[in-house]
């Protein structure tokens, strides 16, 4: 059987890769998502963070040996923190004024710490390996899937259900979402604003920690894995709909299987097709797919 | 009002222009060195790579017919306009005497063509394209460390000859990768064996598994990875964990030593590559590498080596020739042999460098007993059977 000219097995295979990448933007622009929302900060450190997140498990093994396990919890904590810092530090200054602000300094904070690895570890690249748990692989029938990326996806859509969860039906999502809509009466209800938009600002870091990890066994974890990724996660993050947490998530798994099958069709393409849907979606909907237009 | 500012203006950038000029025979003699100093091919040639330009031109005494000599340093971020605009912007302003050019074989085309028009040497060395050489060949290019023929006669013909007949290329999508694809093929079907097909990925792609599921299909036996640096690095982690390795033999086209020891031994054993060049092939080779070592804590690459070897060779010259006259060094390079630790070889009338070019097999985790002990010679390939002969070259200079 073939569908669009090629074996089905293999177009299932691809569709199946498809949603693995798809998977892991969604997480990475959940992140982003998160912190534009509820913060109105265009975090272009976010990719930044990932690679850090991904050097801080490669960093806990070589030097103390700590498991892949333990760094899972371990390297997003110390990104969180990173987080606050960068928050408490630079990020506190710059809210009430324009976003551009937030953008540049991000931007620039991701070229400082990309350029402090660069400088440290080379641009070779680190191998992490696959956890011994996970190694090998299962036959799916239309192709062989190793047991790491199906976790990947898992941990993925489980990171990302939970986010949602904890800002749209909790009690702390509420303040948080009322916070960012009138800080000023929020505060004089007795909740601390400013603690608040910390520990959001450093829970998106830390999401975009444990992207790092996750992806540390799969990719070699170099100081330049961070900025190849970060442009697509901003497509993913504009296509859903800026702030939309929904958006972000149902885009960045669209989008991994649109890219997956342009790599079967039309390799070549498969850097730019992201930014072609990108067009065509804010031709349609200016606002992006899940947006609300202001 | 205006007007009379732009004259003086104008007047006075010519009469900058003018100054700068004239002192050129007695001014400094400058070498330039363009690469990628920051993006996926940095570790392999990079600051590293200017370091030893900047050693050649210490050893050789800081001057040369009694001009200091200065090294000036770029990034060219793997962009041709970049490259050929500072090339452009040396020659004309800062009256560079030679041109080094570094990794990536698009901006080296590009080099070569401003060199070329501005009739000054261009040594590249880390750029793979055998184009350099051949149809696009200048009187002024000296293709210095390796090429994709070269690796592809090596490395394929000596995995074709050991039954591996029927091959799949996963090639980067840009000059070099074209032309490492087209001479791999080339030498593939001489030798008796098919292609099967091919895949292009785009430079510095994230995630190689679609391409290697395509790739799987095919049923090849050989899976050529057409890329380098990072490309390579990543493809073959992903390829280990799809397990391609189980069914088809990867060959690494162009791998440089940190590719090896940043993947580690467990994921590249057993792995066949060509180079040009191995930190611990000899004495001389491992004396350059333990100066290296000592600064940068890990062994140099061939083209870093090849950046020294190189800039000695063009001092030699201009020592010889007793000026820094861009035809008399061109015509003195191209007849003399160079005899030092990186080579012994000539560069002939297409510019191309001649020298032996090695098969080497990364050692597996047990037989590795130094650090960056990784590799066994399998064989040592002349030059003359490496390279393109003369006789087969598209090159205009060469008379036939």
């Amino acid at each position: 059987m073939e569908i669009f000219g090629i074996p089905h097995q293999a177009f299932l295979g691809q569709l199946m890769l498809g949603l693995v990448n798809g998977a892991f933007y969604a997480m990475l622009s959940l992140g982003l998502a998160v912190i534009f929302g509820l913060l109105d900060i265009v975090n272009f450190a976010h990719g930044a963070l990932y690679m850090v997140g991904a050097f801080a498990a490669w960093i806990m093994l070589e030097r103390w040996g700590v498991n892949y396990w333990l760094a899972l919890v371990l390297a997003p904590l110390v990104v969180g923190v990173l987080g606050v810092a960068i928050e408490r530090l630079f990020l506190k200054h710059l809210y009430g004024l324009d976003p551009l602000y937030g953008l540049l300094l991000t931007f620039g904070l991701a070229l400082i710490l990309e350029g402090a690895f660069r400088q440290q570890y080379g641009v070779s690249g680190q191998s992490y390996p696959v956890p011994e748990l996970l190694s090998g692989a299962t036959n799916l029938g239309f192709m062989i899937l190793p047991n790491y990326r199906a976790w990947v996806v898992l941990a993925s859509i489980a990171v990302c259900l939970g986010t949602w969860f904890l800002i749209e039906r909790t009690r702390l999502g509420a303040y948080l979402r009322a916070g960012t809509e009138n800080a000023k009466l929020v505060q004089a209800f007795g909740v601390n604003v400013p603690l608040m938009v910390m520990l959001t600002y450093g829970a998106g870091a830390a999401l975009a920690g444990l992207a790092g990890v996750l992806a540390a066994p799969i990719i070699q974890v170099t100081p330049l894995m961070g900025s190849n990724l970060i442009i697509v996660v901003f497509a993913v993050v504009v296509i859903g709909g800026m702030g939309s947490i929904l958006g972000s998530v149902v885009t960045g798994l669209g989008l991994g299987v649109v890219e997956g099958l342009t790599r079967v069709f039309y390799p070549e393409a498969s850097n730019v097709v992201v930014f072609v849907v990108m067009v065509i979606v804010l031709m349609l909907r200016p606002a992006g797919l899940f947006g609300k237009s202001a | 009002m205006k007007l009379k500012t732009l004259v003086a203006s104008l007047a006075i950038g010519l009469g900058t222009t003018a100054a700068l000029a004239q002192p050129a025979n007695n001014g400094p003699v400058r070498i330039g060195f363009i690469t990628d100093m920051s993006s996926l091919y940095a570790d392999i040639d990079g600051p590293a790579g200017a370091e030893m330009i900047k050693w050649a031109v210490q050893d050789f005494g800081g001057s040369v017919l009694g001009r200091p000599v200065e090294v000036l340093t770029a990034d060219h971020q793997n962009k041709a306009d970049v490259a050929s605009s500072k090339a452009r912007e040396w020659m004309d302003n800062q009256n560079l005497s030679m041109l080094v050019g570094g990794t990536s074989s698009g901006t080296a085309l590009a080099m070569a063509k401003v060199a070329a028009e501005k009739k000054r040497p261009f040594i590249s060395i880390g750029a793979g394209s055998s184009r350099l050489t051949n149809e696009d060949c200048t009187p002024y290019t000296v293709h210095y460390a390796y090429d994709t023929v070269a690796l592809a006669k090596v490395a394929g013909s000596a995995l074709v000859k050991a039954g591996s007949k029927n091959w799949y290329f996963l090639t980067a999508d840009y000059a070099f990768g074209h032309s490492l694809e087209n001479d791999a093929a080339t030498v593939v079907k001489a030798n008796g064996g098919t292609v099967a097909g091919s895949v292009r990925h785009p430079l510095n792609a994230s995630d190689f598994s679609s391409f290697l599921l395509q790739a799987q299909g095919s049923k090849a036996q050989i899976l050529a990875l057409a890329n380098a640096g990072g490309d390579f690095t990543n493809a073959m982690k992903a390829a280990k964990e799809f397990g391609i390795t189980k069914n088809m033999k990867v060959a690494g086209l162009l791998v440089f030593i940190n590719d090896v020891h940043s993947l580690g031994l467990a994921n590249t054993e057993g792995l066949q590559l060509a180079d040009s060049w191995y930190w611990n092939q000899d004495d001389a080779s491992r004396k350059f590498a333990k100066r290296f070592f000592d600064k940068y804590k890990r062994m140099p690459s061939s083209l870093q080596a090849a950046d020294y070897s190189a800039t000695t060779a063009y001092l030699n010259a201009v020592k010889a020739v007793g000026s820094t006259d861009s035809d008399k060094i061109m015509a003195h390079l191209k007849s003399v042999q160079q005899n030092d630790f990186y080579t012994k070889g000539k560069v002939r009338a297409d510019g191309r460098m001649v020298h032996d070019m090695y098969l080497f097999q990364v050692k597996g985790t047990k037989e590795s007993t130094t650090p960056w002990d990784y590799y066994k010679t399998v064989a040592k390939v002349p030059g003359e059977q490496a390279f393109t002969s003369l006789a087969d070259s598209k090159c205009s200079l060469v008379k036939k």
